[in-house]
């Protein structure tokens, strides 16, 4: 059973991930990406981080893809403006940068494989709760986890004042 | 007593070994269950959508002093089968210009992500397909997927009005969920966990509401859910009177049937939680075993689908700006005040919890 469920989801986020890429229109590319997002969600949960596959389809999927979708559809993006400044050498140089992202991967689970034999064992129950992701978050990485909040509150402040500038040029806004 | 659970358990081993006795491998028979579980589950929530239906033209009808449907069955209470297939018959108009296969999936991803919720979804004792240990996120996660079925069906409809539509939708589900995940997180903190099934046996009598801890979290909800169900007075993405009918305006026959039935799907789905979280669930308020439970569970739910539908017919619409303004400027501090206020609280009376 985990086996097959384990194929249906890694082949669905296989394709979804190709037809990403292979599609002309912007708005489906996005939706491609929401079915690899869940299509992940569905292999955390089989790897029993729960706690995670739920943060995953909250945030990728609810939160950052619904914004994408709507930059899309606001700028009402379609295949003729996309692509048009291509630049004659972009494609071969794109084709090394992959090729070498390929045989890193390929690299990197190749020693993962041979060194650690995963057959039978068992993580612990606790393993991927939310009790013990927070116990981490707020225990051993509370700096990092912190800094990570600074940097966030600072991109929203940035967002704010450059959102907030164009306003003041306009005349305000009628309330009543 | 009337608990469903032995008659179903009854059920399920009988029909386990009809199929051992034909000689069918044991995952076989798993799949086999797994597939009937999903069945009755869509079986149980399409007809008390149905219902549900019948009851808000009903209801409606009360408010403005008329009869309601009266005609097919008594007092018209199979009207909204006959509405559903005569839907099913219709012609299944598509505009030339709309994108296809967008325009196509946006119903089925809406129809299927508010079932879904049912997977986790506590409708009594021991009547829970799955108790996630981390159930109440589930919920949350999944409604998110509305808004992508809303926001698909405005685009691929290729009409402005359809486009402002789900442009409304996105903008108020994506902000509402904040102060209602903010809000949920008062009775996480109290009842350290997040299975449903948990939440529902530790408050076992009256007093063991989690809304008598929970008032502020409760009304913060409450209000946010109504805003994610899309209900007046937050009935934006559809109203009618500004946007002919918002995002369902391409769609016609069964299509629009689905978004229909999505909607009081999502609708019973709010009241699910609030009555989970806030008010026992499935636990008699007269501490355990008391009554049937699954009937204690459908009646305080249908009470606030009923608060719901009273919402609708009484509340005008609110204004775009207004809109976003109360959810970020109103729901979204006194969310975090919740926070404040119940950490602190269980920092006092720490035997309380």
């Amino acid at each position: 059973m985990d086996f097959a469920v384990f194929w249906i989801a890694a082949g669905v986020a296989g394709a979804a991930a190709i037809n990403l890429i292979f599609q002309s229109k912007p708005i489906n590319s996005v939706l491609s990406l929401v079915v690899v997002l869940f299509a992940l969600a569905v292999l955390y949960l089989q790897l029993s981080a729960e706690f995670i596959a739920a943060l995953q389809i909250i945030i990728y999927a609810g939160a950052i893809m619904v914004l994408f979708l709507f930059v899309v559809m606001l700028l009402n993006l379609n295949q003729d403006q996309f692509g048009s400044n291509r630049k004659p050498g972009l494609r071969s140089f794109g084709v090394l940068i992959g090729g070498t992202l390929i045989i890193e991967i390929s690299l990197i689970a190749r020693a993962f494989v041979s060194s650690s034999p995963t057959d039978g064992q068992v993580v612990a129950a606790e393993f991927g709760s939310v009790a013990q992701v927070g116990r981490l978050l707020f225990g051993e990485y509370l700096l990092p986890f912190e800094l990570t909040s600074i940097l966030l509150l600072i991109a929203v402040a940035g967002a704010l004042v450059l959102a907030g500038k164009r306003e003041e040029a306009q005349p305000p806004e009628e309330r009543s | 007593m009337l608990e469903l659970r032995g008659i179903i358990d009854a059920i399920w081993s009988f029909i386990v070994g009809l199929l051992a006795g034909l000689g069918i491998p044991q995952w076989a028979i798993e799949l086999v269950g797994y597939a009937l579980i999903a069945v009755v589950m869509f079986g149980v929530v399409a007809v008390i959508v149905l219902f549900l239906v019948w009851w808000e033209r009903k209801v409606s009808a009360k408010m403005q002093d008329r009869l309601g449907p009266m005609r097919v069955g008594w007092h018209g209470i199979i009207q909204t089968i006959a509405d559903a297939i005569k839907l099913l018959q219709k012609e299944d108009i598509t505009p030339k210009a709309i994108d296809f296969p967008i325009h196509f999936w946006a119903p089925v991803v809406t129809f299927v992500a508010a079932f879904m919720v049912y997977v986790t979804v506590p409708f009594g004792k021991g009547l829970i397909v799955s108790d996630l240990s981390v159930g109440v996120l589930y919920i949350i996660a999944i409604t998110t997927f509305t808004v992508i079925g809303l926001l698909m069906a405005g685009w691929g409809s290729n009409n402005k009005y359809s486009l402002l539509g789900g442009f409304r939708s996105a903008a108020q589900v994506v902000s509402y969920e904040v102060p209602l995940s903010l809000a949920l997180l008062g009775v996480i903190m109290i009842s350290q966990t997040l299975s449903l099934g948990t939440i529902v046996t530790q408050q076992d009598n009256l007093l063991k509401w989690y809304v008598w801890r929970q008032p502020l979290g409760f009304l913060i909800f409450w209000i946010a859910a109504t805003a994610e169900c899309n209900r007046t007075p937050f009935d934006l993405p559809e109203a009618d009177s500004e946007l002919v009918a918002g995002f369902v305006t391409e769609y016609s026959g069964m299509k629009f049937a689905m978004f229909f039935l999505a909607e009081f799907v999502n609708m019973f789905t709010a009241s699910v939680v609030a009555v989970t979280l806030f008010f026992g669930g499935w636990m008699s308020p007269f501490g355990p075993d008391f009554g049937p439970s699954w009937m204690w569970f459908l009646g305080k739910t249908m009470f606030f689908v009923f608060v719901l539908m009273w919402f609708r017919w009484t509340y005008p619409r609110l204004r775009v700006d207004q809109l976003m303004g109360f959810a970020w400027k109103v729901l979204l501090p006194l969310a975090f005040l919740n926070i404040l206020l119940t950490g602190l609280g269980i920092y006092l009376f720490d035997g309380l919890k």
